[in-house]
């Protein structure tokens, strides 16, 4: 059990404990529950933990398979810096946004799941996990012809030594180099069609 | 779409009827409840949430028994051997065991979330009634019996108007049960996620073994009968029909209508999942009996490229191509069982995996074994599962293709080809073999290398070359490799594998592969084998409606996915 990250778990069961308080929150309200006030906030803190556990972070070793659509969420997450990557305060703050919807029996599921999310960040975090984000890499395309400045300057055929110590007096017409470039050819040289 | 009718026309039978049945006990329930008079006051103060409630309760049970049995492997293989009349279609759809418990898992936690939003609103209901001074139906049948002598025949559990809907939840067996085993679902969905089977399998197996505590939970949730409906002496001496606008002047002194008296339904989930608990036991002492038996490793293999062969035996072992076994460790891991396929031939007297490290505990073996101490690690083996690939054998033209390590259960098949062949088993009605191995690097070839090269010679010496042919893909290459195969383009023998046939570099390309096949044998119905990746998968089922010709008496092609 080495390698495990618990964060990846946690995340998930954080991520399903934001969905059963956005639930739990909803049947309350809409049922104009006793204290229902409990389930409206349930749901703002249900968005709110979604939105903050839905960018999975990167994998230490190995690659990460991303959520759909989460590199905006991960811009926004990112910004809070050491906030939003170290595990020991969203362990605590999963901790304390769980509490208030455990004084209503429909969230009071939410309230358990993401106590024990809350849990599992912190074991997380002692053993000194971190989000990352998952960083897409800008595509380099290789530029076909980028580092060609000039055409070669001495293209083959090229005649023996003596006639080479000429220098090419000529600028070159066509860019793909065509051996009929800057030097005289002392044969007649015909483009066979091969 | 004739090809995914005949290959799927079972799983849709399945589907349809488990689907069907969900539907009939949901409406029937429901049904029950709603309309029953037997509920009658009861639906007074709760409305239609108890219909709710109960006929998902009714989906859970039933879908609480069937979870159970697709994992019971045991019994599976049992089924698929007793069957062997059966037409293989019908045993290979108990491969889909795994499928079909997720489906059955999603439908739980559906009916889950529907139950718990109907008692919810049922408690917030009970609390109401109870806590009401207007003197309505709703309110009198709260207070019921509260004050009679008869104590049992209350309806509204909550016992006085302080209790709070959460204190009756926690001080209820069937509101405790079902926080707890609701929690427990919850964990078990969420370490069961893909991401994190596949990265961390050892956090998916243990939870999972937290079923138990559901299934406790589950048995014990119905027990103290908080459902309660009216008792049949109640309802023929004071029928809610006739009494329930008088509620007023029950037990006046002149009126013919008495207080209904009220009895709890009983427990009946015990009754779905006992049956397959017990075999689930049954199964566990059996996968624990059969791990217990020796297995005597009798040759150990490093291959480069970090994969472990390992042959060993086993008293009673037999084996057919394609299956594989469940293996544990006790020096590294008690309770883990992980799977691999088989990568000997039937025809050998030993049986043989081979083992790649991809994860803590097979790079653990690896090591435990690499390290050579003096005993070398026991290993239990339970075993073998999975429906045979004999299937290779019936199509007269066959194209075997397997993607790096994908390739063992071929492995298994080549090597039953050449026992077959030896000893000139007629039986065998393949003509002609398409063998395509596509891999990342050269070291991963080595550990067949033999097996191919004698295959090759076999081949000639049997004069049969057309028999078998590899085409073995490099997709890892780089310009060093490239530039080495342009030098040696004229040796005989390719320069990395020592093969008459030639490795090529870059992945296959099938449309051109198709084309030669379907050209080379215009009349014969080809089988297309795939162990590899579902991208892969898509494209040749795509290439073999493309390939196969309209005329059914020309080529065809059928694709076969196996899922290994």
């Amino acid at each position: 059990m080495g390698q495990i990250e618990w964060a990846m778990w946690a995340n998930e069961q954080a991520l399903a404990s934001g969905l059963i308080l956005i639930t739990g929150g909803i049947v309350a309200t809409a049922g104009q529950f006793t204290q229902w006030y409990f389930g409206a906030y349930s749901i703002v803190a249900g968005v709110f933990v979604c939105l903050l556990e839905y960018p999975r972070g990167k994998r230490r070793k190995g690659s990460t398979m991303e959520r759909c659509g989460q590199k905006y969420m991960t811009k926004v997450v990112k910004l809070f810096g050491p906030l939003s990557r170290n595990y020991y305060v969203r362990a605590f703050l999963h901790l304390v946004l769980s509490v208030p919807a455990g004084f209503l029996l429909a969230t009071i599921l939410g309230t358990a799941c993401l106590a024990i999310a809350s849990g599992i960040y912190l074991l997380a975090a002692t053993r000194g996990e971190q989000w990352t984000p998952i960083e897409s890499k800008p595509k380099e395309r290789p530029q076909v012809g980028g580092t060609i400045k000039q055409p070669p300057s001495n293209p083959p055929p090229r005649p023996p030594a003596e006639a080479r110590k000429k220098p090419s007096e000529e600028e070159d017409e066509a860019a793909a180099g065509v051996s009929s470039g800057p030097q005289e050819n002392p044969i007649p040289v015909t483009d066979e069609v091969v | 779409m004739a090809n995914w009718l005949v290959n799927h026309w079972l799983s849709v039978l399945v589907l349809v009827t488990w689907l069907g049945l969900n539907v009939f006990l949901f409406v029937h329930a429901f049904l029950s409840y709603e309309k029953g008079d037997k509920y009658y006051y009861t639906r007074e103060i709760l409305g239609s949430a108890l219909a709710w409630a109960r006929a998902s309760a009714r989906c859970l049970n039933f879908n609480s028994m069937l979870i159970l049995f697709p994992m019971c492997r045991n019994l599976l293989s049992f089924l698929r051997g007793t069957c062997t009349f059966c037409r293989r279609t019908l045993r290979k759809q108990l491969d889909h065991n795994l499928t079909f418990h997720k489906l059955v898992a999603y439908m739980i936690c559906l009916h889950t979330a529907i139950h718990i939003i109907a008692h919810l609103f049922n408690f917030e209901r009970y609390s109401r009634s109870r806590q009401a001074t207007d003197g309505s139906l709703a309110s009198v049948l709260s207070s019921l019996s509260h004050q009679e002598k008869e104590g049992d025949s209350w309806l509204n559990p909550m016992q006085s108007p302080n209790m709070t809907v959460i204190y009756m939840t926690f001080t209820s067996i069937p509101g405790f049960t079902g926080v707890i085993i609701t929690i427990v679902l919850v964990l078990m969905v969420t370490s069961s996620m893909e991401f994190i089977r596949r990265s961390y399998f050892e956090v998916f197996w243990y939870t999972h073994h937290i079923f138990i505590i559901y299934f406790i939970g589950l048995g014990i949730h119905g027990i103290s009968g908080i459902v309660r409906g009216q008792t049949e002496e109640s309802i023929k001496e004071s029928h809610p029909h006739r009494c329930a606008e008088f509620f007023e002047k029950w037990d006046d002194h002149d009126s013919h209508c008495k207080s209904p008296q009220f009895e709890g339904n009983s427990a009946e989930s015990w009754k779905w999942i006992l049956a397959p608990g017990v075999l689930y036991i049954f199964e566990r002492i059996l996968r624990f009996y059969r791990s217990q038996q020796r297995v005597m490793i009798t040759k150990v293999v490093m291959h480069p490229s970090k994969v472990l062969e390992l042959q060993m035996i086993k008293r009673g072992f037999s084996m057919e191509v394609g299956q594989y076994i469940f293996v544990n460790c006790p020096s590294i891991s008690y309770l883990e069982w992980h799977p691999f396929t088989l990568t000997s031939a039937p025809e050998e007297d030993f049986f043989s995996i081979h083992i790649r490290a991809a994860g803590d505990w097979t790079e653990n073996l690896i090591k435990a074994f690499e390290q050579q101490h003096s005993p070398i690690p026991r290993i239990e083996v339970d075993g073998p599962f999975g429906t045979a690939s004999e299937d290779v054998f019936q199509y007269e033209v066959a194209m075997l293709i397997g993607a790096g390590i994908g390739v063992t259960p071929f492995a298994s098949i080549l090597k039953s080809i050449w026992y077959k062949f030896r000893h000139a088993d007629h039986n065998l009605k393949t003509q002609t073999i398409y063998f395509y191995w596509i891999c990342r690097e050269t070291g991963a070839f080595a550990w067949f290398n033999d097996l191919l090269a004698s295959l090759e010679q076999e081949m000639e010496e049997l004069g049969k070359v057309g028999f078998l042919n590899f085409r073995l893909f490099l997709t890892g290459w780089d310009s060093n490799i490239a530039g080495h195969a342009a030098l040696n383009f004229d040796k005989a023998t390719d320069i990395l594998t020592g093969l008459k046939h030639k490795t090529f570099f870059g992945r296959p390309m099938w449309d051109k592969e198709f084309s030669t096949i379907a050209t080379i044998h215009p009349k014969s119905v080809v089988g297309v084998f795939l162990c590899g990746p579902q991208a892969l998968a898509k494209s040749l089922s795509k290439y073999c409606h493309q390939y196969s010709s309209l005329d059914p008496r020309k080529v065809q092609f059928y694709f076969n996915k196996e899922n290994f």
